[in-house]
Parts: C-alpha cells; structure tokens; sequence
C-alpha cells in the first residue's frame, strides 16, 4: 500500500511543531508501510544549519566524526557531522553539490540521500514511528516535511529503498504505487548521462524530475511530463527548495487527500492521517484530480 | 429476561473507544435505535455490517469502508467519507454530506446512497441494485458493469461513464467527459421523468428531472461478437 504524508506550513509561528505534526501524520499511517521509512525536513536549524550546506547519507562505513574530518582536510574548510543510525549528517561551507561529490569520492560504499542548503533525509528499516522518534523528528522544526511508509514492492526491503528519493538539490519525491514502463525510461536517462544509485522504481520518477528541474523547467511543467512519460500506479508527493506538489496517474487508484487552510497545505494517503492538524475542521478538503498537477509555492 | 432495546439516543465516543467497540455496540442485540458517534477522525470500516433499523449519525469525516454491507439501517455522516462507503450495501439509506473518496457504493445490492457533495472515481462500480444520488460531480469509471440500480448526478460526470454496462440507469444533469464502452445516450420518458423524481425526492434534492440526460447500455457487449473485439 505504503502511506504518504506532507505538510508544508505557511504560518512561521507552526514551524516550531512541524516535527510533531508530522510525526502523528505518521503515526496514523504505518499500517499502510510497517516495513521502513523515511522522512525529510525543510527548514530545522540543527539538521540543515542556516549557511551551510547539508547531505544525508546510508550505509557509512566510518563514524560521522571521522568522515567529516577527512572531508574537512581534503576541502580545506570545516566540515562536521553526525550520526543518527543509520543515517549520517553532514554540513559545510561549501556547495551542497560539491559536498556530496566530496562524500562520494572519500567513501565510495555510502550512499548519498539528500543534499540541498535546507533539506535533511533521514531514513531507515523499521516501524515507522519507532524511527521517527529515534531520529528525534517530534522535535523537529522547520517549513515543510514530507514522510513515507513503505510496504516495498519492486525492490527489496532496505533503508536505500524507503523513500522519499531526493536525488536534486533540495528536492524530495514520495510515491504510492508502481511505475509499469520505468525500465524503459531508466536505459533512456542512462544513456543521457544520468547514474543510478538503485534498482528502485521511485528512483526513475525522481531522477526524470530532477533532470527536467536542472534544465530549467519548472516543477508543474516536470510532472506533466512525467504524466506523458510514466505508466502504472502512481501518487506522487514531490517538494522542492520552494514548492509542495501533488499529482496521480490517470486511473487513480492509489487514494490521496489534500486538505488546505491559510495556515497550511497538507496531503495524505488518508483523511485520518489529517485528522489532528491544528484549524481542520475549517480545511479545505478534497482529493486530487487524476492526472491534474497540483502545486504551491513558499 | 431478555435484554430491552433503549430508545433513546446513546452518544459512542471514538477518541476514547475503539473502532471495534463501537461496531459491536451498533450491532449488538441490545444497541439503542437512536445513536451519535463522535471523534470518528477518519477511522475505518465504521458502523459496518448494521443489520437492524437502527439510526446512526457519525459527527465528522470517515474512512475506509464506512456502513459497508449495510441491511436497514440509516447511517448518516456529517463530514466526508473515505474509499468505498457503503460498499456492498443490501437495504437502508447512508446519507453522506460532504463528499465520498473512490468506489462508493460499490458492488451494493439494494438501499439509498445519497452523497451531498462530490463522489471521486468508480462510484457505483459493479452496482447490482442500489439506488445512488450524488449533489456534486462523481469520478471515471463510475457504474462500471453496473448491473441494476440507478445513479443520480446533479453535477458533472468523468471519463468512461458506464463502461460495459448491463442495465443500471444513470441520469446526469451536468456534462459528461466520456461514455465508456457500450453505454450510450438514451430518451427521457415519462416513466423515466418519474422515477427520477422519485428519487430526488427521496434523496432530498429540489431538481427538475426535466434538465437530466438518461444513459444505458446499448446491449452490444451482452455476448462476444467478433465485431466487437476492439470494444473489449
């Protein structure tokens, strides 16, 4: 099934609860995915530190400490980390981009997750809410999160395979359902140059948008070419440095409820993960248009 | 000494009971006729499997599987349903008055399914008697090899309406994205003026049957004919 929540926040005195609202978002759909999870916030001071760059990675082979020193060395600027199992921390004064390539070449086994100027990744196998509260997300501030469980289907049951994919700068992507044609589009992106960390199916979508962002076109455009592109069963949650954006496959058949205040926007596989949103009652709730790109901008 | 039936009216709280406790209570031998179920916050398979003529009003919007298999009773829900409210439903009315998620009314046999708002896509799916009204617009692939019944929509329909249709009627006030295989325009009669005027009043909508379009199967797909093959 897997289980998608979002909220992007509109009024900056929410954004001390964002970690907490999203949590019990959370919370109420780990039966939809019980099997791993994971989570990005926009906008939290500790995880993503306000002039730095940060990046996310699994699988490191040496402690965060000990990583950010040798990066520290080879970029001749100051770069520290830290652990939260098994996702590792990174920030630095330097290009989020440069950061990650640093990453890769000093520990080639790690796998970058997420790399932006204000976007943390964490992710992990296990009981969603159980992760959520050992990464410390209830406390969590920030503008905008986006969670996933998953109940894998295409690929197997590991941290790297949980999403959201965030493979652009600052850029996130959470799927329900399974792209049909991916493969195809896979081999194509390949030979246009693009590498790929997973056999993951999401990974496809997340790197087509990331490939039409970089481009130059801009988000509502990029997933009206992913609808063109993409056969299968798809509701799609994907955020950006600036925007918070919705959208499903033609036969809609993986559920998906947006409920909108002046306060905040907020999505979800399910009413009842909405259900504790401060102001709801007053909400604006309805469920996406199949095919029909839905988007909001900071 | 058999337990007696209370009359009045019980209020369940869903914050501090469970799902299942409450359905037990709807369902029990002894459950009041008159019932307010509060907090409800988008819980599943809600008020399911009501047998008796019991009076259920759910405050606040639900989830999956709301009043399923329902036979007697009146469930209303003062918010919005989630995916397949009243699925399977044999007798007894479900009054939804904000809008319905996907595949309502699916696979339903009898009974009234009245809708305020907008119902999403596959409503009636597979209907094989139920009697569907919906105030907004409803979704593709709505009475998708529906099978006996009506559906009543007083706003627009989406793509493939009555796709393979056997004999449910639709009747739409609004436009139409696209008719599905097989199911095509048909005239208002006189009886079919009353019928739907019947049901609008039994829905409780003020509407002239006058301003609907009627649409049916145009029986061709009933058995395989090659001629048909790039209709399957």
């Amino acid at each position: 099934m897997c289980g998608i929540v979002g909220l992007h926040l509109r009024e900056p005195s929410l954004y001390p609860q964002l970690g907490a609202l999203l949590t019990d978002m959370l919370g109420q759909m780990c039966d939809r995915g019980p099997d791993s999870a994971g989570m990005a916030i926009y906008g939290d001071k500790a995880w993503s530190k306000v002039g730095e760059s940060t990046v996310s990675l699994l699988d490191c082979p040496v402690p965060a400490t000990e990583l950010a020193a040798t990066l520290s060395a080879s970029l001749d600027t100051t770069v520290t980390g830290f652990d939260l199992d098994p996702t590792t921390i990174l920030h630095g004064v330097v290009g989020a981009a440069d950061l990650a390539t640093a990453v890769r070449s000093v520990v080639p086994s790690a796998r970058v997750i997420g790399f932006g100027d204000d976007l943390t990744v964490l992710k992990g196998v296990g009981n969603p809410i159980d992760l959520a509260n050992r990464f410390g997300l209830p406390s969590a501030s920030g503008w905008q999160g986006v969670a996933h469980t998953r109940m894998a289907t295409e690929s197997a049951v590991t941290a790297e395979g949980s999403h959201p994919f965030s493979v652009g700068p600052d850029q996130c992507l959470v799927h329900n359902g399974s792209f049909s044609n991916h493969m195809s589009i896979k081999h194509q992106l390949e030979r246009d140059g693009v590498a790929f960390d997973s056999a993951n199916d999401t990974e496809v979508g997340a790197r087509f948008v990331a490939k039409q962002l970089a481009e130059g076109v801009d988000l509502e455009k990029a997933l009206l070419m992913l609808n063109e592109t993409f056969d299968g069963f798809y509701t799609l949650l994907v955020s950006t440095a600036d925007s918070f954006a919705v959208v499903r496959d033609a036969i809609s058949c993986k559920p998906a409820v947006i409920a909108e205040t002046d306060q905040w926007v907020a999505m979800a596989s399910e009413y009842r993960a909405l259900a504790n949103l401060p102001g709801v009652d007053n909400a604006r709730i309805f469920e996406p248009e199949p095919e029909e790109v839905y988007v909001w901008h900071r | 000494m058999a337990p007696v039936a209370t009359t009045e009216a019980t209020v369940l709280n869903l914050v501090t009971s469970s799902t299942r406790a409450v359905n037990e209570r709807l369902t029990s031998p002894e459950a009041p006729k008159t019932v307010t179920v509060t907090g409800p916050q988008g819980a599943h398979a809600l008020a399911c499997g009501l047998d008796s003529d019991i009076d259920v009003t759910i405050d606040g919007h639900v989830g999956y599987y709301c009043a399923g298999m329902n036979q007697h009773a009146t469930v209303t829900v003062n918010g919005n349903a989630g995916v397949g409210v009243a699925e399977n439903m044999m007798s007894g009315k479900v009054h939804v008055k904000g809008d319905a998620s996907q595949s309502a009314g699916a696979t339903a046999h009898g009974g009234l399914l009245v809708i305020d708002g907008n119902a999403a896509a596959r409503c009636g799916i597979s209907m094989k008697g139920v009697d569907i009204v919906v105030g907004g617009n409803i979704g593709h692939m709505s009475a998708f090899m529906g099978q006996a019944g009506r559906l009543v929509v007083l706003g627009d329909a989406g793509e493939a309406l009555g796709d393979s249709l056997y004999e449910a009627r639709i009747y739409v006030r609004g436009t139409v994205a696209s008719l599905g295989a097989d199911c095509i325009k048909k005239e208002m009669r006189e009886e079919h003026l009353t019928e739907l005027r019947e049901l609008l009043d039994r829905a409780g909508f003020d509407a002239d049957p006058s301003e609907f379009t009627r649409y049916g199967s145009a029986r061709k797909l009933y058995n395989f004919h090659v001629d048909n093959a790039s209709a399957y």
